[in-house]
């Protein structure tokens, strides 16, 4: 286009047909995944997987939310990296902590509330 | 090794462009800088987020049941339609910071303004959802107090229009707004300031998406209600005690047998010594599991859903900036780095719904 | 080559630079420059110190004997080290060298103008006021804080004390330390000299890069879990109160995923202020440069991976334990690699035994001991007898004081000339760091035999048998708070009244020391040349000026010629 010659280095402005075409194949995608979730059992589709496909859908939508809608595509390398880092660290946050509280919720489940220390409140109400 | 400049010697005026800061060399520079900073602003934010990802997943994973219990209440063709909403005005975003790349102003002004109004929109479809669940009792885990039955509103507007009494006390606040804006935007003009009356104008027109989101809620929930398809047919059941019923009792056993082997009748009744759980066994025999477990769930939901619908809040502030300064002609193809980085923004918070969305309303 | 009159207008001490150019309230209140901004956080930092200090040495008073000296109650004890820990963390020690220094030091040792994000630098400070105050409140609104710095549930969600506000302050505060981190993130990436690749950069960048890394991406946990401990204590959210099916060890997992990559916040600007002093005054290359910037790096990130070290004994389950404690012995690698480093950069260097190489040395020895006794804690079975005891507090000090504020100490003494262009007297600034370095080991050494021995921390009154471990660290407290007294009183007395200085009184090599001192508003008057930070050589003595300035600067009549080949 030639009204993109002179500018600078810096600015990639996205063609509109990638835009408007991004934009419905998320608004599919939407749509897909709440029929595949609304009806996965009239479809077929084993219980089981209708929630890892819903999460598979996200991802793919989030993907070119990020690729197209936030020009990652074109975007340095560096942007790139920081931002899936986070990605990264949230994802070892999140198995850390699911790995261990995995192993002690039987010890949660037994705790008998009733056996709780009493807290400040009480003890200022019967003092 | 570089030999020194000293012919700039106390030269600190370069020829520096209007929007260009004193200590930036050059408007790529500049741009670069912002660049990477939002990045690095969008990596807090997923982090931040992520304790939340955290809670729910560790609750998720642990008590698969009052996942699939409480998911009933959360219609999900209201969360669909607002999916679609907030893609709408990611691509309007999107287009704006084109227009702004290409210093279209006027465009850019344009597709800010629509993003605003999606933005509002969305914000009044989650009302419509926050106050039916409010009237429902449904709330945090420790005030979840399951009514079956819609309390009769009170107000005179409430009862005219048939809608939650929360819901007009929420919408008191836009409206106050979309008030305060036309009446702005008024006097601007009067006194000849015509850019802040197009301004205020627009934001009248931001604040009236929230109403244009309030009634395409309410009609949507009732066109959902009407048709009784299968998954509202499960939502309406949910509403009657019966099912309700069953379905804690399903799962106190299965907790009974689980954990409290051996805890004894007497043992038993302790349990809920708790005086806002006593409420409670006017309804149904055992609240104790539903209370607990559903509550959690939905304390989930009020915090990530909340802190989103914060980010769509500040993210109207900014991209009200953006409106301003588009109306005032600032963008050009050396200088759009704020729409750029806004537009991230209002991305990112487009992205962390896409995932919201498929957590809280599609678990079957 | 540059004549006499221009090396003069470059190097001499300026008549008008950035501490007189504009004056009045609102010229700092509202100040864009780094270097202000800077100023005004050390002395924010400062009033921290001394107010936390402060506590700290009521703590100690009572302590004199075992059933407390001060007749102060059990609750009010407790209120104090609550308060002494969480002012002393948020609102000290984090932002103590990277929003102080580093400010100062950074966009200068990258010869730029100014940081990337000049007002989001200021809104730090900002924020930074507002956290303080609201941790203050606590106090103020006599509702005192009883939790500890850490706000461990269930008991967080329960004590009527000021829990809410002090949260706010500390979630306040660290939006105020992303600020900061994200700014030098962006800075040292886009707006290095011409000249200056990655590897050029002084050691002290690389060291603020990597905590950079840690602010931006651990701080925002902490936001959000207070922000659902706040949640929590407000409306019962159930996800940490164990009375609404919460689980109040999960708590530990949020608040420890910041917490222990924040140790390293704390810790790693202190390893760089000392990579530069040891080179600085041993006038020696740094020995093993990439060594020293990619450990500052692996610290940062292994520095994420550690976090359940905190929790071997609050029920977390043994895989896990058994991970992290694996995990926490790698950490200690890159930490040594540093120590080492130094050590071999000492060897036959040419010494300068001034104040703040004083401090750079007692840096590597109380860092040294720290360091160590944290592998200790960090196995399984020994963290099991010494968890919760002084042995853990005698760690942290060591690594905290010893470290961090060391180096503090020895980073302002290091970079007081360039601020005020006036000198300190070094006599006694080396008195204060002998005070400060005696003091603290006798504050601290005994209890790591009293923790060993089996001293609880957090108690307010004490087993008899430790009498004499505790008023020894009595003593030695008062002694470690005299001399940090004494070193502030030599530094305020020479920002105002010390000699005057030149622009390089130290034959530094990095960017900063070729302005003037005190800087120009815009740090450099002349785009500055890039300069090896590591190359003493590259320095030589101006009779005219009587200070070092860069060879090209140079009169070449005068100009000795290089020991060296230039090193690339
Ligand atoms: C060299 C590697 C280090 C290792 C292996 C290490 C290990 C540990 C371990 C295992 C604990 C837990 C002890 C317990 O509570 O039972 C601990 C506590 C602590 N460490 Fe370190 N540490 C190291 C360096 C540091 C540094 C550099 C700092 C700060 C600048 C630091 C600050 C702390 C603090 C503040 C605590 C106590 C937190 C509390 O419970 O209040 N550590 N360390
Ligand atoms: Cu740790």
């Amino acid at each position: 286009m030639s009204d993109h010659d002179n500018l600078p280095s810096f600015c990639h402005p996205a063609a509109p047909k990638l835009l408007f075409g991004v934009f419905f194949a998320l608004i599919f995608l939407t749509i897909f995944t709440v029929v595949t979730s609304a009806s996965g059992k009239w479809l077929g589709i084993p219980p089981a997987f209708t929630f890892p496909i819903a999460m598979m859908i996200a991802t793919l939508k989030g993907f070119l939310v990020c690729a197209f809608f936030m020009h990652m595509w074109w975007d340095k390398g560096f942007n790139i990296m920081a931002f899936l880092s986070s990605i990264l660290f949230a994802a070892l946050f999140i198995s850390m902590t699911l790995m261990d509280t995995g192993h002690y919720q039987d010890a949660i489940e037994s705790y008998d509330v009733k056996q709780m220390p009493k807290v400040a409140e009480q003890l200022a109400d019967e003092a | 090794m570089a030999v020194a400049d000293t012919h700039s010697l106390n030269d600190h005026h370069d020829d520096h462009g209007e929007f260009i800061a004193h200590h930036f060399d050059s408007p790529e520079q500049q741009f670069d800088s912002g660049k990477l900073g939002i990045w690095l602003f969008l990596v807090t934010e997923v982090l931040f987020f992520s304790g939340l990802f955290v809670a729910y997943t560790l609750y998720r994973n642990h008590h698969p049941e009052i996942f699939e219990q409480a998911h009933v209440f959360l219609n999900k063709y209201l969360g669909g339609l607002n999916t679609i909403v907030l893609l709408f005005s990611s691509l309007t975003m999107a287009l704006g910071v084109r227009a702004a790349q290409l210093g279209k102003n006027k465009n850019c002004a344009i597709y800010i303004l629509i993003t605003m109004v999606c933005a509002t929109m969305f914000l009044g479809v989650k009302a419509v959802e926050y106050s039916h669940k409010w009237d429902m009792g449904i709330l945090v885990r420790s005030a979840f107090e399951l009514t079956y039955v819609h309390p009769e509103p009170t107000l005179g507007i409430a009862k005219a229009l048939h809608i939650s009494d929360y819901l007009v006390w929420i919408s008191l606040i836009p409206a106050l707004l979309f008030g305060g804006f036309l009446l702005a935007s008024g006097i601007a003009k009067l006194t000849d300031k015509s850019l802040c009356a197009k301004f205020m104008l627009g934001m009248a027109v931001t604040i009236s998406g929230y109403f244009l989101g309030v009634v395409v809620g309410l009609v949507f929930m009732a066109a959902v209600e009407g048709n009784g398809d299968e998954d509202h047919a499960s939502l309406r059941n949910a509403n009657q005690p019966i099912a309700l019923l069953a379905m804690t009792q399903e799962t106190q056993t299965e907790a009974e047998s689980a954990t409290h082997n051996e805890a004894d009748e007497g043992d038993h009744a302790d349990d809920h010594s708790h005086q806002h759980e006593q409420v409670f066994d006017k309804h149904h025999p055992d609240p104790e599991t539903l209370s607990r477990d559903v509550g959690t769930f939905f304390s989930i939901y009020y915090c990530m859903t909340g802190l989103h619908a914060i980010h769509i809040i500040a993210g109207i502030g900014f991209l009200a900036w953006l409106y301003w300064r588009s109306l005032a002609g600032h963008w050009r193809s050396d200088y759009f780095g704020p729409v750029d980085y806004v537009g991230l923004y209002w991305h990112l918070v487009d992205l962390i719904w896409i995932y919201l969305f498929p957590l809280l309303y599609l678990i079957d | 080559m540059v004549d006499a009159k221009t090396r003069k207008q470059l190097f001499d001490t300026p008549e008008t630079h950035f501490l007189n150019c504009s004056k009045g309230f609102k010229s700092w209140a509202f100040t864009l420059d780094h270097k202000r901004i800077g100023i005004m956080y050390l002395i924010g930092v400062t009033i921290a110190l001394f107010l936390a200090g402060i506590f700290a040495l009521v703590l100690r008073t009572h302590l004199w004997t075992f059933d407390g000296a001060t007749g102060m109650s059990d609750d009010m004890y407790n209120q104090m080290f609550t308060l002494h820990g969480a002012v002393m963390v948020f609102s000290f020690i984090i932002p103590s060298i990277p929003a102080a220094l580093g400010n100062i030091a950074l966009p200068m040792m990258l010869g730029a103008k100014d940081v990337a994000f000049p007002r989001m630098n200021l809104a730090s400070f900002y924020l930074w006021i507002i956290g303080t105050g609201l941790l203050l409140t606590a106090i103020l609104t006599g509702y005192g804080l009883d939790t500890g710095w850490t706000f461990y549930t269930p008991y967080s969600i329960e004590t009527q004390t000021g829990v809410i506000f002090a949260t706010f302050g500390a979630f306040v505060l660290g939006f105020s330390s992303i600020f900061t981190g994200l700014n030098f993130l962006v800075t040292v990436n886009t707006m290095r000299a011409k000249g200056q690749g990655w590897f050029k950069l002084p050691l002290f960048i690389w060291s603020l890069y990597a905590t950079a890394i840690i602010q931006v991406l651990a701080t925002p946990v902490l936001g959000i879990t207070l922000l659902m401990l706040i949640a929590e204590k407000t409306m019962h959210i159930g996800i940490f109160d164990p009375r609404y099916g919460g689980d109040p060890v999960l708590f530990q997992h949020f608040f420890w995923f910041y917490s222990h990559p924040a140790v390293y916040i704390m810790i790693l600007p202190a390893m760089g202020v000392i990579s530069e002093l040891i080179s600085v005054y041993s006038q020696k290359r740094i020995f093993g440069y990439s060594f020293i910037a990619f450990s500052s790096v692996a610290i940062a990130l292994l520095g994420f991976l550690v976090w359940g070290h905190h929790m071997f004994t609050s029920g977390q389950s043994q895989v896990v334990t058994l991970i992290f404690s694996a995990i926490t012995f790698t950490v200690a690698i890159p930490s040594a690699v540093k120590v080492f480093n130094w050590l071999a950069t000492l060897y036959k260097g040419s010494i300068l035994l001034n104040t703040p190489m004083c401090y750079a040395l007692s840096f590597i020895f109380l860092f040294g001991i720290g360091g160590l006794t944290g592998l200790f804690l960090g196995a399984l079975s020994t963290d099991i007898h010494l968890h919760d005891t002084y042995f853990v507090v005698a760690h942290f000090h060591f690594v905290m004081v010893g470290g961090t504020l060391t180096a503090l100490l020895g980073g302002v003494f290091h970079w007081w000339p360039k601020i005020w262009g006036r000198m300190y007297n070094d006599m006694l600034g080396r008195a204060g760091c002998f005070l400060v370095f005696s003091g603290f080991n006798l504050t601290f050494f005994p209890q790591f035999v009293m923790g060993s021995r089996g001293m609880p921390r957090r108690y307010a009154s004490y087993d008899p048998e430790f009498v004499a471990f505790h008023q020894l660290s009595t003593v030695g407290a008062f002694i470690l708070g005299l001399g940090i007294l004494l070193s502030f009183l030599v530094l305020v007395y020479a920002a105002f009244r010390g000699p005057r200085c030149g622009s390089n009184p130290f034959k530094a090599a990095s960017l900063e020391w070729q302005s003037s001192s005190p800087p120009d508003f815009h740090n450099f008057v002349h785009k500055p040349v890039f300069n090896d930070p590591y190359d003493f050589d590259s320095q030589v003595y101006d009779e005219e000026l009587d200070t070092y300035i860069s060879r090209e600067f140079a009169d070449p009549a005068t100009v000795p010629p290089r020991k060296e080949p230039v090193h690339h």
